[in-house]
């Protein structure tokens, strides 16, 4: 029997009990739309997060001072002082799959206009730093490396500063302000980038040459971290290694000694936070798989009821003509119309539920084709395998039986 | 001389029963020749139902042989049988056994769906045309639930027809209906058996219908007690017209 044929008698059959089809589909359909649903929310957040450290630079890669040994004492890292402008040019020298290059140096303190002041923390750093960052600047214009060996008295200025300082609304560029008594002229404003991930306020903040940071304010040779570019996300390891055989090199670390700093790339701190909501996309996803499942064997269920109550069909199906092979395609074809339609159904659901929830709750969400093609594969499955079985009993019926069963 | 459709040599059937054996049909021989009207009669427990399995190719005998067109039934396997009743043999049943909530045409078509050698756009003509041999001409869109007893007897019949079966067997096809209809379906058969030359095998206990038949074979404990022609078969149609007229609805 040809499949058109073999669709076209399990489609009447289907349409002589709509409700009870649509009721025993409505099991696939939540199912598949819960699959949908989550994996799309699981997704989206998991993107949003890996989005938010990638507005920082994907390709950033942070060295920081590490805690070592001496003399039996261990020292934080964060007072350890091991980075300096020697380290810099080594790393300028060496360093193939690096593009660009910062050292940072931070220090807290007052920042004063005129009667106003606010505690601020001002960051010492080079040009490329806006790079690396990807900072940009809504006005004025960048400090040059000229500023840098000048240590000139020039800073950009976050929009927190200003709404503190500058409340009137007047253009701060070229406005002369004053940090711990030291005068900095406004050069540039930069865009806003609102709170990190950690909830820290990104716009408090002044950017300063770092050669004016470290003598004007803090009078030291020492960076507290180098920032840097991979040349790309794929070359950041590769970058990593390389910066840290060159740091090594240049703080003259013998080979059984540990690092004195750590190289940290951005891709590890994504890793890490992207685990934990890939964790709940599985969690999610198992829930909704077993409604799956639950909607597989209603299935089966009313499939079985079924064969019970059409046993007379069955009998008259036989006695015309129907093979038990006939009949056991016939249910077998029910069983998967109704999981393939429902699974349909469940897919269109699924994406109209996340736009739903996208819309009104603002939640970003994702839906992945291969959770679209897994659900579907897995309820086109679900409607085989759990449609076989009553399928084989109605074509084991003695017709003889079937015909006078009441 | 004319063909024989039906021809059937010491039949037996037996049936165990836990650590019984019972023996259905006893050794039973007879043919029908094409073109015949034959009732089969006989009280319950005479070996009818399972006879008529036997002639329905639905139960294998044990001992004898069957030969239904010429084939010989008992060479062939569940799916030889099955399509062996696609293609000659009509069932028409006591309780009409229409698919409900399903148009009268589709019931019809429903043995055109298992019967590859029909192609699909031929399917809905063959369908009218049967509905059309039964006069249901008009009553295509109605379900069984819409229709009478009657009609609905009579879309079961040009189901059985609509393969063009070398036989049509009908087990107490009158069963279920009042005395009117009866006449009406009997005549109905009359009409196929003479018009169309179509062979009809008539399972019933009421002699009444089987006085309408060209041959009655009556059986009992499971043998054939006796095998009658009848030359003067009654005519359902004069039945029909002599009812008194106030019955009519």
């Amino acid at each position: 029997m040809d499949i058109l044929n073999l669709l076209r008698i399990a489609y009447r059959a289907l349409l002589r009990n709509k409700l009870r089809a649509f009721l025993t589909m409505l099991g696939i359909i939540i199912g598949v739309a819960a699959v949908i649903a989550m994996v799309a929310i699981g997704q989206g957040s998991k993107k949003s997060i890996t989005d938010q450290l990638s507005s920082m630079g994907s390709n950033m890669i942070t060295i920081l001072p590490s805690s070592n040994v001496t003399g039996g004492v261990r020292i934080a890292g964060s007072s350890f002082q091991t980075l300096t402008e020697k380290d810099i040019i080594a790393l300028q020298r060496g360093a193939k799959n690096i593009t660009e290059l910062s050292p940072s140096i931070t220090s807290r303190g007052q920042v004063i206009n005129g009667a106003l002041n606010w505690p601020t923390t001002i960051q010492g750093v080079s040009p490329e730093y806006i790079d690396i960052r990807k900072l940009s600047l809504k006005d004025g214009i960048l400090f040059t490396n000229d500023d840098v060996r000048k240590s000139a008295k020039v800073c950009l200025i976050g929009q927190t500063v200003i709404d503190n300082i500058f409340p009137n609304g007047e253009n701060p560029i070229g406005k002369v302000i004053r940090f711990n008594k030291i005068p900095f002229q406004i050069i540039g404003i930069l865009n806003p980038k609102g709170q990190n991930t950690f909830g820290q306020d990104q716009d408090d903040i002044l950017i300063a040459p770092y050669t004016t940071v470290q003598k004007r304010i803090l009078a030291t040779i020492y960076f507290q971290n180098i920032y840097a570019s991979a040349a790309s996300e794929a070359v950041s390891d590769a970058a990593s290694q390389e910066m840290t055989d060159i740091l090594r090199e240049s703080h003259r670390l013998r080979n059984d000694e540990d690092n004195d700093f750590t190289v940290r790339t951005q891709a590890e701190l994504i890793n890490t936070l992207s685990s934990t909501s890939g964790l709940l996309t599985i969690l999610l996803t198992v829930i909704a798989g077993i409604s799956l499942v639950i909607g597989g064997i209603g299935i089966m269920n009313i499939m079985y009821v079924s064969v019970t109550e059409r046993t007379r069909e069955i009998g008259l199906r036989m006695s015309i003509g129907a093979r038990g092979k006939d009949i056991m395609m016939q249910f077998l074809m029910e069983a998967i119309l109704i999981s393939i339609t429902g699974g349909v159904i469940g897919v269109v659901l699924g994406i109209a539920s996340t736009r739903i929830v996208t819309l009104t709750l603002a939640w970003p969400t994702i839906v992945s084709q291969s959770s679209v093609l897994l659900s579907f594969v897995v309820c086109a499955v679900t409607g085989i395998f759990f449609g076989y079985y009553p399928a084989q009993k109605a074509s084991r019926l003695d017709p003889i039986e079937a015909l006078r069963y009441e | 001389m004319s063909k024989k459709i039906l021809e059937i040599t010491e039949l037996k059937r037996e049936f165990i029963m836990g650590s019984e054996t019972v023996r259905a049909l006893k050794g039973i021989s007879f043919h029908v020749e094409a073109g015949e009207f034959v009732t089969i009669m006989g009280s319950s427990g005479s070996g009818k139902t399972t006879l008529l399995n036997i002639l329905g190719c639905l139960d294998k005998p044990t001992l004898g042989d069957y030969l239904l067109d010429g084939v010989d039934v008992k060479k062939l396997s569940k799916d030889e049988l099955a399509k062996l009743r696609n293609h000659k043999i009509g069932f028409v049943f006591q309780s009409y056994n229409l698919l409900p909530r399903t148009s009268a045409l589709e019931n019809v078509e429903l043995p055109l769906l298992y019967n590859k050698d029909i192609p699909v756009n031929e399917r809905r003509d063959r369908a009218i045309k049967a509905l059309e041999a039964v006069k249901l001409a008009d009553r295509f869109d109605h379900t069984p639930n819409q229709l009478s007893g009657g009609q609905q007897q009579r879309v079961a019949i040009a189901r059985a027809l609509v393969n063009e079966p070398v036989m049509i067997l009908a087990d107490e096809a009158t069963g279920n209906l009042d005395s009117r209809t009866s006449y009406e379906i009997m005549a109905l058969m009359q009409d196929l058996n003479k018009n169309e030359g179509k062979t009809i095998v008539f399972v019933t206990h009421e002699p009444d219908i089987a006085s309408f038949s060209s041959r009655t074979i009556l059986l009992r404990d499971g043998k054939v007690q006796k095998d009658t022609k009848n030359e003067n078969p009654r005519s359902a149609r004069q039945m029909l017209a002599d009812l008194p007229d106030a019955d009519d609805y």
